[in-house]
């Protein structure tokens, strides 16, 4: 029986699975941009960068990128028929608007309250915020991608953010590479879970006390290995 | 008025004095004004507010990095003030020896558009409950809570374009555009720099992305390597 963590691109990809045809997705820098790999024969969403990029579609290929055209991530990529181009604060109209339906980021801890942090690390002076914060408190759904532990093992998913928060009670769902969580007003809900763990194995590298959900899953892995 | 046509960058950039507040359009490669930059950086002003998405990024790309690197910068007001930002800013920040003001990307956008727009100051729900929030007017609207935000206008506006004519109506293509026709409209001088200078009338009136009401000085971007242009890396 296979035992395994999901890979980064396996959990982006099971919150690509929740996308739903027309949905306007904004994701976010980092991790969650492998969520665009995804593509449901179905379910076509329309991505949405904060540079103002409308219905843009995969990275380009070595040699066929546009010098005009990023993603949010500065990324070269490549844009799907009808696609449109906003500037920059109109862009924001449209997060702020409510237009999203859902913005899928990283984080660095999230909590059981649906706070989350993403923006500023222990001791730093600095921060890197970017669109986070508006996209945050505005798209309809915020999903977070992220490992379920640091590479030392600390805990990331707890009872309350001891980072500075980035937005205040507003994640909805969460996928680590141990599981997929929802957030309910209870706190977490393990909805899945990566293949051959128990939900002890689980909740020892948890903080926060999770509700098993009573028809729990395996996460899908993908077909190459 | 109409504004000028400048033969070349160092004159259009000859009267920034220091302490000057300029604004650098661009997010990733496209839309960054680096001829204008790179001229500032020969005409040494000093003592500079930088507003731009982030400090720059390392190496010699004529971004906002380039003028710290060189000293002149007092001020940083931006969306990244750490992560993937140049090292040198990160030493500089660290040590106390430049000041930034850390701003959300769309809350800098607005900001900006309502320094063009004479909006006094508007809500966001943006920094609701982050640290953001400390020392910002709260208040509840419609049962939702909002943060007071006031207007960011600069001195100068640099701004890439991808076409403007000689009265400075200009057109930018695809995510070029970014935060350049806001920032255009929000600096009381505005120079243009564009890939391609053509006739009033060549640019359809329905594809100006910015009047010529808002800009002051277009120069046109010489062929490299006198001229600076994007290249994959």
């Amino acid at each position: 029986m296979t035992k395994r963590p999901l890979t980064r691109q396996e959990l982006c990809t099971r919150l690509a699975m929740e996308f739903q045809d027309g949905w306007v997705v904004n994701l976010g820098v980092g991790m969650p941009t492998l969520c665009s790999n995804y593509v449901d024969p179905v379910n076509t969403p329309t991505f949405q960068a904060e540079n103002g990029v409308i219905g843009y579609g995969p990275q380009a290929m070595e040699g066929e990128e546009d010098l005009y055209l990023v993603n949010a991530g500065a990324e070269y990529v490549i844009m799907m028929p009808g696609g449109s181009i906003l500037h920059h604060a109109d862009s924001f109209g449209l997060i702020r608007g409510g237009y999203v339906d859902v913005t899928v980021l990283g984080a660095y801890e999230v909590a059981e309250n649906g706070d989350f942090a993403n923006w500023k690390t222990a001791g730093s002076k600095g921060g890197a915020i970017g669109g986070a914060m508006d996209l945050a408190v505005s798209a309809k759904r915020v999903f977070i991608a992220m490992e379920h532990t640091t590479k030392d093992g600390t805990p990331r998913v707890l009872k309350r953010c001891s980072l500075p928060v980035t937005a205040v009670g507003v994640v909805s769902l969460l996928a680590t590479n141990l599981g997929l969580f929802e957030i309910t007003p209870d706190g977490f809900l393990l909805k899945e879970i990566a293949p051959g763990y128990t939900p002890e194995e689980v909740q020892a590298v948890t903080e926060a006390e999770f509700t098993v959900s009573s028809g729990l899953k395996e996460m899908p892995l993908s077909d190459e290995e | 008025m109409r504004p000028m046509v400048y033969q070349n960058f160092d004159e259009a950039v000859a009267d920034i004095p220091d302490g000057a507040s300029i604004m650098f359009g661009g997010f990733g490669n496209p839309g960054v004004p680096r001829n204008l930059i790179s001229a500032l950086l020969r005409q040494g002003a000093k003592d500079l507010t930088t507003i731009s998405n982030t400090p720059g990024r390392p190496g010699n790309r004529m971004d906002a990095n380039n003028l710290i690197e060189a000293g002149r910068v007092r001020k940083v007001i931006c969306a990244f003030t750490a992560g993937r930002t140049p090292p040198t800013f990160n030493e500089l920040y660290a040590a106390g020896k430049i000041e930034a003001e850390l701003v959300p990307q769309g809350t800098m956008a607005e900001r900006i558009r309502a320094a063009g727009a004479g909006i006094g100051a508007f809500y966001t729900r943006t920094g609701v409950g982050t640290e953001l929030a400390e020392g910002k007017e709260q208040r509840t609207i419609d049962g939702k809570d909002y943060l007071l935000e006031y207007p960011l206008p600069a001195d100068y506006a640099f701004v890439r374009a991808y076409r403007a004519d000689t009265y400075g109506n200009a057109f930018y293509r695809l995510s070029q555009r970014n935060f350049n026709p806001i920032m255009a409209q929000a600096a009381t001088v505005t120079i243009v720099e564009t890939e391609q200078l053509v006739e009033p009338g060549d640019i359809e009136p329905d594809h100006v992305h910015t009047p010529s009401i808002f800009v002051n000085r277009v120069v046109l971007i010489p062929p490299a390597p006198d001229g600076i242009w994007e290249s994959v890396r």
